[in-house]
C-alpha cells in the first residue's frame, strides 16, 4: 500500500469562517495504482491534491492523517514536509506552462533543483527520459520561452518524476490541451507508471471520459466528500451513487445527437461549504432523496473495492 | 444566410510587424437560419479568428462575409449587431464585477430601445429570460459573483435574444462550465434553432459539436479540411487530420487501446 488517507479534513480560512472544502475523506492507494479523482469545480479535488504535497497559507489541516509508504506525512507542517517533496511526493501542476524559471536555461535549472535536494544529476538517465517523451536533448540548452506549450508540459513531467517519487499528483494537467496532445500526455503518464518511475498516481480532472482512459480506480467527489469510489469500468458502466449516475448520463459522447437522444444536466447548484448543514450534501439536487438523507451517509463498501456514500445504495 | 467566401486573415507579428502569419486561409462556408454549424479545431487553428471576423471585431485581410447576399461592410455596425451577436468563453470576465449583472440588459436598452416604456421593457426581459430558462427573481438585481457560470452564460444569451438576432456566434461558451450544467446550456442552444436562429458553435470538443450541430467545419492550421453534414464528417471522415482528431477523443465506454 503506497498511500493511506484516513478521515482527512482540510478547511480554508476566510473572514466569514471556515470553508469545509475537504471534509473527512478516506481512501487507500495500492502500489502501481492510478487513481482518477473526478468532480465538479469546488468539490475538493484540488484541495485533496494540494493537501498531500503543500498546504497554502489559507488552508488548515483540521484532522485526519496521511501515511505514505508506512510513514505518516506531516502535512500540516510546511518545513517538515520539505524532505518528502519531489523525492517521495511530486506534483505536475496545472500551470505547467509557467512552472519553469524563465531566467535559467532548462539544463541549469534542473541541475540547481537537484542540488537543492542534495541529489546528483544523472545525465544519461535524464537523456533517456527526454527520449521517452520525444524531446530532443538540446532542450536542456534552451530557455523555457523557446519551447511550445506541449513541450513545456512534457519537460515538467520529466522533471517532476526525475527522482522516482512514490506518489505523483497530476492536477488538471490536460485541461488546457488539445485532444491529440491530451492523448499523448495520458499515454506518457501511463508509461511512467509501467516503467516504475512513479509507484502510484493521483490524476485529478473534471473529465471522466479522459480519466477512464488512464485510471485503474475512479473516485468521484461531491462538495468536499467522497461520493463513490470503484474500479474505473464500474464507475462508468454501473455507478451506484445518484450523483455519479446523473453525471455520467449528462456527458455527450461522439455519436450521441441532440436530435436522437436529449441529455439532461443536474438541476441546482452545489451547497455552500461555509456552514454546510449536516446530512448528505447532494440531497437538494437528488431525485431519490428521502428523510434519512438528513443524516450523513457513511461510505460503505457495497462490493469489493466499490465504496458508495449513499443511503439508497447501501 | 450568413456566408463566408474566401475569407483570409493575415496577422502581422514580431517586432514592428515584420513577419506575417496566416491565421485563416481561404475559408468559405455558410450558416442558414435555424441551423447550428460547429467549427471544430485545435488551439491556433484560427477558429476564434473566424468568430471575431463574423462579429466584425477584426477585419478580414481578404474575402467577404455577407448576410442575405449583402456584404457586411456595407451595413452600419448598429444595424449589424441587431442581427448578429456573440457569447464568449469566460462568463466571469464578460461582466464588470462592480455593476450588477443585469446591467448588460440596460446597456442594450440605452442603445437600441430608448423609446420603449418600462412596462414593455420588463415584459421583454422576462420573455428573454424565459427563453433561456432562468427565473427573473433568481438572476435580476444580482452581482456577477452571486450567480453561477451557467446562469451568467445564459444571461448573455438572453441579452442577445433581446435584439431579435438572426445569428449567434458561440465561442467555446461551455468550456468553462461544469459537466452537470454544460449540457443545459447546450440544449438551450439547440432549442433556439426552433426560433430560426443560426448558430456558429465554435469548439475544440468534438463530442459537443457532434451533439448539437447540423453541419460541421473542421479547421486545421487556418484551412478548412472538412466541411459537410455532421453525420458524414463524424462517420466517414475523409481527411487524415479529422481521422486523427476523432481517434484521440476520449470515449466513455471504449478505451483507446481497444479501439486501435
Amino acid at each position: 500500500m503506497t498511500l493511506e488517507v484516513d478521515d482527512l479534513r482540510v478547511y480554508y480560512r476566510t473572514l466569514k469562517g471556515d470553508v469545509q472544502a475537504l471534509d473527512g475523506v478516506s481512501f487507500p492507494l495500492r502500489d502501481g495504482e492510478i487513481l482518477g479523482l473526478a468532480g465538479e469545480s469546488g468539490c475538493g479535488k484540488t484541495t485533496l491534491g494540494k493537501a498531500l504535497i503543500r498546504l497554502d497559507g489559507r488552508m488548515k489541516h483540521v484532522g485526519g492523517s496521511v501515511t505514505l509508504d508506512g510513514q505518516v506525512l506531516p502535512i500540516g507542517d510546511d518545513a517538515k514536509m520539505n524532505p518528502y517533496r519531489f523525492k517521495h511526493v511530486s506534483l505536475i501542476p496545472q500551470y505547467s506552462m509557467s512552472a519553469m524559471n524563465p531566467t535559467r536555461k532548462i539544463g541549469r535549472m534542473v541541475r540547481e533543483l537537484l542540488e537543492s535536494r542534495r541529489e546528483k544529476l544523472d545525465l544519461d538517465e535524464l537523456h533517456n527520459r527526454l527520449d521517452l517523451v520525444e524531446l530532443p536533448k538540446d532542450v536542456l540548452g534552451k530557455y523555457p520561452i523557446e519551447l511550445s506549450g506541449g513541450m513545456k508540459q512534457r519537460m515538467v513531467m520529466v522533471i517532476s518524476t526525475l527522482l522516482n517519487p512514490s506518489l505523483l499528483i497530476a492536477d488538471e494537467i490536460t485541461s488546457a490541451l488539445d485532444v491529440s496532445t491530451q492523448k499523448a500526455v495520458v499515454t506518457t503518464l501511463k508509461g511512467f507508471r509501467d516503467r516504475g518511475f512513479v509507484k502510484s498516481m493521483i490524476f485529478i480532472t473534471h473529465d471522466i471520459s479522459l480519466t477512464n482512459q488512464l485510471a485503474d480506480t475512479i473516485m468521484v467527489m461531491y462538495a468536499g466528500k467522497l461520493a463513490e469510489k470503484a474500479p474505473a469500468s464500474t464507475v462508468v458502466n454501473a455507478p451506484k451513487h445518484p450523483y455519479t449516475q446523473l453525471l455520467i448520463s449528462s456527458l455527450p459522447e461522439v455519436g450521441v445527437r441532440y436530435a436522437d437522444k436529449r441529455l439532461t444536466g443536474i438541476p441546482g447548484n452545489p451547497p455552500s461549504l461555509l456552514k454546510p448543514e449536516p446530512g448528505c450534501r447532494f440531497r437538494d439536487r437528488c431525485p431519490l432523496a428521502f428523510e434519512k438523507c438528513a443524516e450523513d451517509p457513511p461510505p460503505v463498501e457495497v462490493e469489493k473495492d466499490h465504496v458508495v456514500a449513499c443511503w439508497k445504495a447501501a | 444566410m450568413l456566408k463566408l467566401d474566401g475569407v483570409t486573415k493575415v496577422y502581422r507579428i514580431g517586432a514592428f510587424g515584420g513577419q506575417t502569419m496566416t491565421a485563416v486561409d481561404d475559408a468559405g462556408f455558410e450558416i442558414k437560419p435555424g441551423e447550428v454549424v460547429s467549427l471544430i479545431g485545435e488551439s491556433g487553428s484560427g477558429k476564434s479568428t473566424i468568430g471575431k471576423m463574423v462579429l466584425r471585431l477584426l477585419p478580414p485581410t481578404s474575402g467577404t462575409i455577407s448576410i442575405d447576399g449583402r456584404d457586411v461592410r456595407g451595413i452600419g455596425r448598429r444595424d449589424y449587431y441587431r442581427k448578429v451577436q456573440g457569447v464568449f468563453q469566460d462568463p466571469f470576465s464578460s461582466y464588470n464585477p462592480v455593476f450588477k449583472a443585469d446591467r448588460v440588459f440596460a446597456m442594450i436598452r440605452e442603445v437600441y430601445f430608448r423609446g420603449v416604456p418600462d412596462k414593455e421593457w420588463t415584459a421583454k426581459i422576462e420573455a428573454a429570460l424565459d427563453a433561456v430558462r432562468l427565473s427573473p427573481a433568481a438572476v435580476l438585481n444580482k452581482f456577477p459573483h452571486q450567480l453561477s457560470g451557467g446562469q451568467l452564460q445564459r444571461l448573455l444569451i438572453a441579452r442577445a435574444l433581446l435584439l431579435d438576432i438572426e445569428y449567434l456566434v458561440a465561442d467555446e461558451i461551455i468550456s468553462m462550465l461544469d459537466a452537470s450544467t454544460r449540457i443545459d446550456v447546450l440544449n438551450l442552444l439547440a432549442d433556439l434553432k426552433q426560433r430560426g436562429l443560426g448558430v456558429l458553435f465554435i469548439t475544440h470538443d468534438l463530442a459537443l459539436g457532434n451533439y448539437i450541430s447540423e453541419r460541421t467545419v473542421v479547421l486545421h492550421k487556418g484551412r478548412i479540411v472538412e466541411y459537410g453534414p455532421t453525420d458524414a464528417v463524424f462517420e466517414q471522415p475523409e481527411h487524415a487530420y479529422t481521422k486523427k482528431l476523432l481517434a484521440s477523443v476520449p470515449q466513455l465506454h471504449t478505451k483507446w487501446e481497444d479501439a486501435s
